[in-house]
């Protein structure tokens, strides 16, 4: 095609543009910003060094986000992309026909269609001591109610599981259409030979999908440390701190305690778990490109 | 073959099980939903007496339609910018060979690897400086340009298979470039533009995190942040915040319901072919 050189700039522009305001300076200016000790609601900045960091890397709280963030991660690999797979790989199993498969992936999938706050705002009476669902089913299996929520040693878990609950099913969707994919011919082979379905899962469709095994582990990761909305409307970090977040102290630093230094420090705190993981992602799903 | 049909008994079984516990809680949800307050505290698990619809009716009056009206508005116009500015994006790195297409394309790339948290403290500074902080366009703005890296991600793969010799029988028609751009690529793009749009759709209407330190205003709060005011709002009573989850929760589902092919298409080329 013929055009002026500058042509093809003109249409990326406007979008670059967006990115780099939007995107890039905010995340470029919060690194600047974990140097320095300053509030929301003024102007004036004092440098102050790694300060920040020291104060971050010191705080009583930091060891509990820490483990909490990890557990999250953990069991979110486990139930997420460990059971969600294997579900992908009963729902694809030759034991199903198309449409029952159809019907129950598609199914699984909707809690995550709902928004994160509606489904904490849900579990919040779900979890509910005295009105809630959990107790209710427990009492008629005669077994006592607990706190849920409001018990500093099960609040963690109890968000947790509201979250595999949430996107067991988006891993089983991912999983299922990297499945799809592997070649009928080699799972074909397979069975002649006289390997078994779990054979052929192991030897041939997880080795196929394992580049979408990989991403759908590294987006669960990520998550777990972007990990915000769910403690936010379920227990905001309570009791105590018993179940904060990396994602919730950072909110809770610049716009409780007015502490925007701290704020920058756990973002880049998150900024270089995130990065690092994201990289990884994008390396993994380019090389699946001809 | 005895064998395999209990097999497939069983592995009915097993998924009717996994759907029953997706299921129990929204049930759960939706019967109270319908229920008095006093039935509720009575006890959780049985029917109400008489469905009490009104519920539903007083959710959405007591203000559920303003936060409605707020996301479709947000969600529109972020749509349209997401969908307009990636496509042009997209468009100019790939059918021009660009010099320097592949920087261009790097940088786009890296904005994916970058979380909202991280921009959150500074986007924050940076609205309220330029006075957009607590109007629709702090959200909108974010949403679009978090929003570009991904969306120009799948349609690029797209457009870059598009045959060469369709934009080179409209130049021989007298087209412009930008004629070629609205003639040819968008029309033969719209599988994986619906996909990009339903895809954003999603993330637009259930984002909470830039909404709640955005938008101040209760006139101007969009649906997750609206629902975090609403049950503030209502505090004791139950029922009508339960019916208002349900209705904030249905619209994406039906969307689901009805074009689960474009959704699962943009989720999953999001995340293999990339």
């Amino acid at each position: 095609m013929k055009t002026k050189k500058h042509t093809p700039y003109l249409y990326m522009l406007p979008g670059l543009i967006m990115v780099l305001c939007f995107v890039y300076i905010p995340v470029i200016t919060n690194i600047g910003y974990s140097f320095f000790r300053l509030s929301s609601y003024s102007a004036g900045a004092r440098f102050v060094g790694l300060d920040n960091y020291r104060r971050f890397f010191s705080s009583d709280v930091l060891p509990i986000m820490l483990r909490n963030n990890i557990l999250y991660a953990v069991i979110s690999l486990i139930v997420q992309v460990g059971f969600g797979t294997v579900m992908a790989l009963v729902l694809e199993s030759t034991l199903l026909k198309p449409g029952a498969s159809a019907f129950y992936r598609n199914f699984y999938y909707i809690p995550a269609l709902i928004s994160l706050t509606a489904v904490g705002l849900m579990f919040t009476y779900i979890y509910d001591p005295s009105v809630g669902f959990l107790n209710g089913l427990l009492k008629i299996f005669g077994i006592p109610g607990k706190g849920w929520l409001g018990d500093s040693k099960l609040a963690i878990y109890c968000i947790i599981a509201m979250s595999q609950w949430q996107f067991t099913g988006y891993i089983t969707l991912l999983m299922v259409v990297a499945f799809q994919n592997v070649p009928r011919d080699y799972v074909e082979a397979a069975a002649i030979d006289g390997a078994g379905p779990v054979k052929r899962a192991i030897h041939i469709m997880i080795p196929q999908a394992k580049e979408q095994l990989l991403v759908c582990t590294i987006i669960t990761i990520i998550g777990a440390f972007k990990l915000y909305t769910e403690v936010y409307s379920t227990t905001a970090g309570g009791p105590g701190n018993s179940s904060q977040v990396l994602g919730l102290f950072l909110y809770q630093q610049a716009f409780l305690h007015d502490d925007l230094g701290m704020a920058a420090v756990t973002g880049v705190f998150i900024f270089v778990i995130t990065v690092t993981l994201s990289i990884i992602q994008i390396r993994v799903t380019r090389s699946g490109q001809e | 073959m005895h064998q395999r049909k209990q097999l497939t008994i069983l592995t009915h079984i097993v998924c009717i099980f996994f759907c029953l516990v997706i299921l129990a809680p929204l049930a759960w949800i939706m019967l109270n939903s319908l229920k008095t307050n006093k039935e509720m505290f009575m006890d959780s698990l049985a029917f109400p007496e008489i469905p009490q619809f009104g519920n539903y009716v007083r959710a959405w009056n007591l203000g559920l339609y303003r936060y409605f009206g707020n996301s479709v508005l947000v969600s529109a116009i972020s749509l349209a910018g997401i969908l307009t500015l990636s496509s042009l994006l997209a468009y100019g790195l790939t059918r021009f060979q660009a010099k320097y297409a592949n920087v261009i394309f790097f940088i786009v790339l890296g904005g994916m690897a970058l979380s909202e948290q991280v921009a959150l403290v500074p986007l924050f500074k940076i609205l309220k400086f330029f006075r957009i902080y607590d109007t629709y366009g702090a959200v909108i703005l974010p949403y679009i340009a978090f929003r570009i890296p991904f969306t120009v991600f799948l349609m690029r793969a797209y457009f870059l298979s598009i045959p060469k010799e369709l934009e080179e029988a409209a130049v021989v028609d007298g087209y412009n470039s930008f004629q070629i751009f609205t003639k040819i690529i968008v029309p033969i793009s719209s599988p994986v533009i619906a996909s990009c749009a339903i895809v954003n759709l999603n993330f637009v209407w259930n984002e909470f995190l830039f909404a709640n330190v955005f938008l101040n205003n209760k006139a101007l709060q969009t649906i997750p942040i609206g629902l975090m005011t609403f049950k503030g709002d209502l505090k004791v009573d139950y029922t009508t915040t339960l019916a208002g989850l349900v209705i904030a929760s249905l619209p994406l589902i039906c969307l689901y319901v009805t074009m689960s092919r474009q959704f699962v298409r943009g989720l999953t080329s999001g995340a293999v072919k990339g």
